[in-house]
């Protein structure tokens, strides 16, 4: 580096290995952004583009061999929705349903791990995590194996006579489980439990033991304990978890594809199907987008709910 | 019998966890136990009687070990692409103050609050409309975009754990950015960097529907999988996600004990 006799050159008394100001400041100031350029271009292109891309999608007409136009042909989503709201309104529920058993299977377990296994927390932490490592289309044909009409599962229930209520309920068909709505939300609530469990754990985790000391000092019982201590402290979890059940849950088509028949076909079933069999594009964007949107309105509703609620 | 009352409800919470524990672990079970079956038709439902078959010969069925080995590749390319960009966002979000932040931050999150369906869907578009073929490329992206957002939640929460003071020490030492980055800042974010890129992994590896779009004829693993299920499930996908599950749990009683072991010496 030369120095040359300017203005801004630091006299000769300034310590020799004072950087220059203004360079390196800006340098430093980019550095953020070069950093992000790769992953958020990443994300821009291949995530964000096409969800605008399949928005224009959604509003054109033509098709496979002609292509498709831009025509603003909002009839599309009319039609979409007058056709599918059945599947839509079976989405929310089937996932809503196997959100709420995930927290009610879930919060056990969570609290298990976190408060009662002592040396066993490590083990029983692989045990819930491990299956993960099984591909969970496999696991989730398992479930064919154990719901099967001949399996023990039927039959125990069925000499219980509760088949006899469900299907009274209308959850179960005759004598079966399989390829009706329970085997679907069985099969649901099975796949997500462990996204439910994780979030749980690590809120609970945090929760210092001695409020519950102090808790039953001041005479609450253990039940109080839980409502007024624990179960608050907890709700980060409990949001996080739910959602993270909730909308993968509403988007799945596999449960009702390989549990399920066709009475219990849910949105991702026919936007699967729009798109990759039937080929039309424009009502398999539509769907998707209207999807988006439903489940993006959820969750901030939720979040705001939840967030501002006074929880104790 | 007061006793007997007095302990259930003591430990009602336990046993109720342990319930859930046996519900997750009973679909694992059935997979193994089935992975000894001989089926009489093409679909492993029911069980006929006991035979080592499927163990013996994992390949013997056309395609399985060929997608099986298309999905390693996948997913330790799509780890490795995850990991590297996702850490640069994270030290960019933990590091630095900058206006686009808010917005970014949105951008890494929507991907993990959006149906994975939706994702497909419109990548999918975006490929068919521009007229790019679908195969190994494609799914490639596709994964590499899911699990961005997983990576950087993972990196970002353990460096901004992290003691800044600790890069001053080094600093004050003479260490170059250089060597500070290398000897203090990474060693200290490496868990996060690990977990990040085993969770890539994993779903990468597991990954169906965003594949299911995306791949074209191109078959990975759970599309094998889910191919199967309509024309007959072989013995061998019990006898690979059996072999899937004990490897991960030998690879977890590994760390578990080498830790241990450090920890004691």
């Amino acid at each position: 580096m030369t120095v040359t006799a300017t203005p801004e050159a630091p006299p000769d008394d300034a310590p020799p290995h004072k950087p220059p100001l203004i360079k390196p400041a800006v340098r430093k100031r980019l550095v953020p952004y070069w950093l992000l350029l790769p992953g958020i271009l990443w994300l821009l292109v291949f995530f964000a583009a096409p969800l605008v891309y399949q928005a224009s999608t959604s509003v054109q007409t033509g098709s496979l061999e002609e292509g498709f136009k831009v025509t603003w042909h909002f009839q599309t989503y009319w039609d979409a929705l007058t056709e599918y709201y059945p599947h839509f309104l079976r989405s929310v529920l089937y996932a809503a349903t196997a959100t709420v058993l995930c927290l009610l299977l879930g919060y056990p377990l969570a609290y298990l791990i976190a408060f009662r296994a002592g040396r066993w927390r490590n083990l029983v932490m692989i045990l819930v995590i491990a299956p993960f490592f099984t591909s969970f289309l496999i696991r989730t044909l398992a479930w064919k194996t154990i719901l099967s009409d001949s399996g023990p599962v039927v039959g125990a229930l069925n000499s219980l006579h509760v088949l006899d209520v469900t299907s009274y309920l209308g959850i179960t068909e005759g004598q079966r489980v399989l390829a009706t709505p329970l085997a679907v939300v069985c099969g649901l609530t099975y796949n997500f439990l462990p996204f439910m469990i994780l979030p749980l754990y690590t809120s609970l985790e945090r929760i210092d033991p001695r409020l519950h000391e102090a808790a039953g000092d001041l005479y609450a019982r253990p039940f109080t304990t839980f409502r007024k201590v624990t179960f608050p402290l907890s709700m980060p979890g409990v949001v996080a978890g739910t959602l993270l059940t909730f909308i993968p849950a509403a988007g799945d088509y596999i449960n009702a594809e390989l549990l399920g028949s066709t009475d219990q076909k849910m949105i991702g079933n026919v936007i699967q199907s729009q798109f990759l069999r039937v080929l039309d594009y424009p009502t398999a964007a539509a769907l998707s987008f209207i999807l988006m949107a439903a489940i993006l309105t959820m969750v901030t509703v939720y979040i705001r709910k939840s967030g501002t609620e006074d929880l104790v | 019998m007061t006793a007997l009352t007095r302990w259930i409800r003591r430990n009602l919470v336990v046993i109720a966890g342990i319930g859930t524990l046996a519900y997750l672990i009973l679909p694992n079970v059935v997979v193994l136990v089935f992975s000894f079956n001989k089926p009489n038709g093409r679909f492993n439902y029911a069980w006929q009687r006991f035979s080592t078959d499927a163990w013996t010969d994992p390949c013997g069925v056309a395609d399985l070990c060929g997608s099986l080995s298309l999905s390693l590749k996948i997913a330790i390319w799509a780890t490795i692409g995850a990991t590297v960009l996702g850490t640069m966002i994270s030290f960019a979000l933990a590091r630095y103050r900058f206006r686009a932040r808010p917005a970014v931050n949105s951008l890494i999150f929507l991907p993990m609050a959006m149906p994975e369906v939706v994702m497909a869907a419109s990548l999918a578009t975006l490929f068919l409309n521009m007229g790019v073929d679908f195969g190994f490329w494609t799914i490639l992206i596709a994964h590499i975009m899911f699990c961005l957002s997983f990576v950087v939640t993972a990196v970002k929460a353990r460096v901004m754990s992290m003691d800044p003071r600790l890069e001053q020490a080094a600093q004050d030492l003479y260490a170059s950015p250089a060597q500070t980055f290398l000897r203090v800042t990474l060693p200290i974010a490496a868990p996060g960097i690990a977990a990040g890129a085993l969770l890539s992994f994993a779903l990468s590896f597991d990954d169906f529907i965003i594949t299911n779009f995306n791949a074209g004829s191109t078959v990975t693993f759970p599309m094998f999988v889910w191919g199967s299920a309509q024309r007959g499930t072989p013995v061998q996908i019990n006898v690979i996600g059996t072999a899937m599950f004990a490897v991960a749990v030998l690879c977890v009683l590994v760390g578990q004990l080498a830790g241990a072991r450090r920890k004691r010496s």
